[in-house]
């Protein structure tokens, strides 16, 4: 045990626990409040992160050093990077969308929300005053990570159990929702490839690349066919077409 | 004498208790070793890999091209910063210093020898260490991947975007796998500080057989505990994202990945936090599997080999062979394909892993637990006759009905290319005869009719 922590325990607030907890606390709400007030879904996710992160140093502040790593590592490291990950799926500019799908959405969030900071406040108020608090002493007397476990594995094993086979069955559920599955009638086969392929009106050769002429590089430029005739097919139908700008056409300073 | 060498081991105790210049002098000590095993990795992997393609590899600047790398951190550094203009700015500059930091912030924790003497002060080889050490390094490490992924997102181009999304995946998927061999090693050691774990995997542990035999045990876990070695091994590569696993950066496939768009300074700070992460990542190997900075065997026959400043020599060893073997994989693997990779961390790596642990949980309650003799050896006999059972009951796979080839024919769909009829008599090419019979008058005039051109020209010399 760290002597920061053994001064934890004891009860004392010491200077350097002070000190943290005055940088750290402000830090934290920030963290909060950017979150909300983030336009950009990725910001709020990395206010989230600082967030997470100072709780996560509060933690071991109070003589929590294996919860507090555990907060780093969980919920900082893989559920916030898998936060990231749908969010960068999702697209770098992509807004929130004002349109509500859901009727009476507000109605309900305002709802559950009252009730979880009811269930929060009565939650604070008898830790605080009813609760006879047994002290670090005895909870860590075996240990803090043997403790913990003991706990997980005894006390609350049906409450961690039930939480992870929930978390499993929406896993599960969102695998099977999004996946889609073609039928094998479906499916294409060779033969029928072969014949969408040869069937007339339809060219089975590649495409042709762009023109690459002197005058033009472009790849928006069109083939020429043997005829001397242009080729639309030679342009690629992603690009947009559009006309330069005068910054664009402008000289770039370069030439001698 | 005897009462110094007990005393090398260092404990928690003492930790915290350095006077400030000497945090700061191990502080900087850990950076400095930092940036000097970048600079001399980037030389080592270059020539390790030219010798293994049978080229001389760097050999220019400096004796045996060592100066190579300052030289090319220095141009890097005076080279032009661009800033894309699709860039999101401040996640763009910090994406590259949150790796770095991380990286570095993970040495902190690794004991690199036992308790020496620094000016008069006896303090542990190590800048701290604390009850969770282990945790913190997993932290570090899940941290700087936020650098790659956030990198790749900012730079608002599709290349690094589709590597940090890589980047992500993967390291979600490896560090399960890598926690969960870290936590074979805590049922052992019984502690997750790093200096206890070296301090358990010293000598003279004994294996207590059954309660019956009482052998001495190998004591580095990479003996005892061997798939989790091999398990937290292949998910440091894949963690650092050294080749095979290099997808985030995979150069065939996505330029550079997440960092395409970065350079100067920039781009050097990629380079310096993926070599940092190596070398702390073969550090933390050696902490938890090859016994830290303790000698190996035929070292530990002399007396002072663990104590004073050797065990930084040999712990440097073992940095270093580590080292060279995530450099042999690079000049040998082919890298993976994403789904392969996937399936090995989530359907190979994960099972074998959780398979090991409960075994190995099972072997820990043997041994510890007072329970009769007879009840024990009860318990290994059902152990056994459930696996024996398991693997001859295990169904076996089904195989697809042999098909005669006028089967296979019968069963091609209406429509398919037409085949040739099986019996099928090639008679001689009329074309080859006359090739032949047009040849053979060429060969009349210059020697014996009959004979082959080869046999003709022999005949010559």
């Amino acid at each position: 045990m760290t002597t920061q922590s053994v001064l934890a325990a004891a009860g004392g607030v010491t200077g350097g626990e002070q000190v943290t907890f005055w940088i750290l606390a402000p830090l934290a709400l920030i963290g909060a409040i950017g979150m909300v007030w983030a336009r950009n879904a990725v910001h709020s996710a990395l206010w989230l992160v600082l967030t997470m992160l100072c709780l996560g140093v509060f933690y071991v502040l109070q003589s929590g050093p294996f919860i507090g790593m555990v907060q780093v590592i969980v919920y900082t490291g893989a559920i916030m990077m898998l936060f990231l990950f749908v969010l960068m799926l999702v697209g770098r500019d992509a807004s929130d969308s004002l349109i509500e799908t859901l009727r009476g959405q507000r109605i309900a969030a305002i709802v559950l929300g009252l009730g979880f900071g009811a269930l929060l406040a009565t939650g604070m108020w008898r830790a605080l005053g009813q609760a006879d608090a047994a002290g670090l002493e005895q909870a860590n007397a075996g240990g803090n990570v043997q403790g913990i476990a003991a706990l997980l594995f005894t006390k609350y094993v049906f409450a961690f159990e039930i939480t992870s086979a929930l978390l499993i069955t929406a896993a599960v559920g969102a695998m099977v929702l999004a996946h889609v599955e073609r039928r094998r009638e479906d499916r294409m086969d060779q033969i029928a490839t072969m014949r969408s392929r040869f069937r007339p009106g339809n060219y089975p050769g590649p495409k042709p690349g762009p023109g690459v002429y002197a005058t033009s590089s472009s790849v928006a430029t069109p083939a020429r066919l043997p005829d001397g005739g242009l080729t639309e097919r030679s342009v690629p139908q992603i690009l947009p077409t559009r006309e330069l700008s005068d910054s664009e056409t402008a000289l770039k300073g370069t030439e001698k | 004498m005897n009462l110094a060498y007990l005393a090398q081991d260092p404990t928690l105790q003492d930790f915290g208790k350095d006077p400030w210049w000497l945090v700061l002098i191990k502080i900087v000590f850990a950076f400095v070793f930092a940036v000097l095993a970048t600079l001399l990795g980037v030389w080592f992997e270059r020539r390790v890999v030219a010798r293994m393609a049978q080229r001389p590899g760097l050999n220019q600047i400096g004796p045996f091209g060592l100066l190579q790398t300052l030289a090319d951190g220095l141009k890097m550094a005076f080279k032009e910063d661009i800033l894309p203009k699709a860039a999101d700015k401040v996640v763009y500059f910090f994406a590259p210093t949150i790796s770095v930091i991380s990286a570095v912030t993970a040495l902190s924790v690794v004991p690199f020898g036992p308790m020496v003497s620094i000016f008069g002060e006896r303090t542990p080889l190590q800048v701290t260490d604390v009850s969770v050490a282990v945790l913190v390094l997993l932290a570090c490490s899940s941290m700087g991947v936020y650098g790659i992924v956030l990198g790749g997102w900012a730079s608002g181009s599709t290349y690094p975007l589709l590597g940090g999304l890589r980047s992500s995946a993967q390291m979600i998927s490896y560090e399960v796998t890598m926690g969960l061999s870290i936590v074979a090693v805590f049922m052992t050691a019984g502690t997750m500080s790093t200096s206890g774990i070296v301090a358990a995997q010293g000598d003279g542990t004994r294996l207590n057989l059954f309660g019956a035999v009482d052998l001495p045990a190998p004591g580095w876990y990479a003996i005892l505990l061997l798939p989790s070695f091999i398990i937290f091994f292949i998910s440091t590569v894949g963690e650092t994202n050294r080749a095979p696993f290099d997808l985030p950066e995979a150069e065939s496939e996505l330029v550079a990945g997440f960092m395409t768009e970065y350079s100067s300074l920039k781009f050097a700070l990629f380079m310096l936090s993926e070599y940092v992460a190596m070398v702390t990542m073969s550090a933390v190997t050696t902490t938890l599997f090859l016994g830290g900075w303790r000698a190996p065997w035929p070292i530990t026959l002399w007396d002072g080999a663990n104590s004073g400043w050797w065990p930084l020599l040999w712990f440097m060893g073992k940095v270093i062979a580590l080292v060279f073997v995530f450099i042999w994989l690079r000049g040998t693997l082919p890298r993976l394909r994403y789904d392969q990779f996937m399936r090995l961390g989530w359907k190979v790596l994960l099972p074998i892993n959780l398979v090991w642990i409960l075994v190995l949980a099972g072997i820990r309650t043997l041994q510890k637990e007072d329970i009769s003799e007879s009840y024990r050896y009860t318990i290994i006999a059902g152990a056994v006759l459930v696996v024996l059972l398991v693997t001859l009951l295990w169904p076996a796979k089904k195989q697809p009905p042999a098909r005669t080839l006028q089967e296979k024919v019968n069963r091609r769909p209406s429509g398919s290319f037409p085949l040739p009829p099986m019996d099928l008599q090639v008679p001689p090419s009329p074309r080859t005869k006359r090739a032949v019979a047009q040849r053979e008058p060429a060969n009349v005039g210059a020697g014996q009719p009959g004979t082959t051109g080869a046999g003709h020209d022999e005949k010559e010399v």
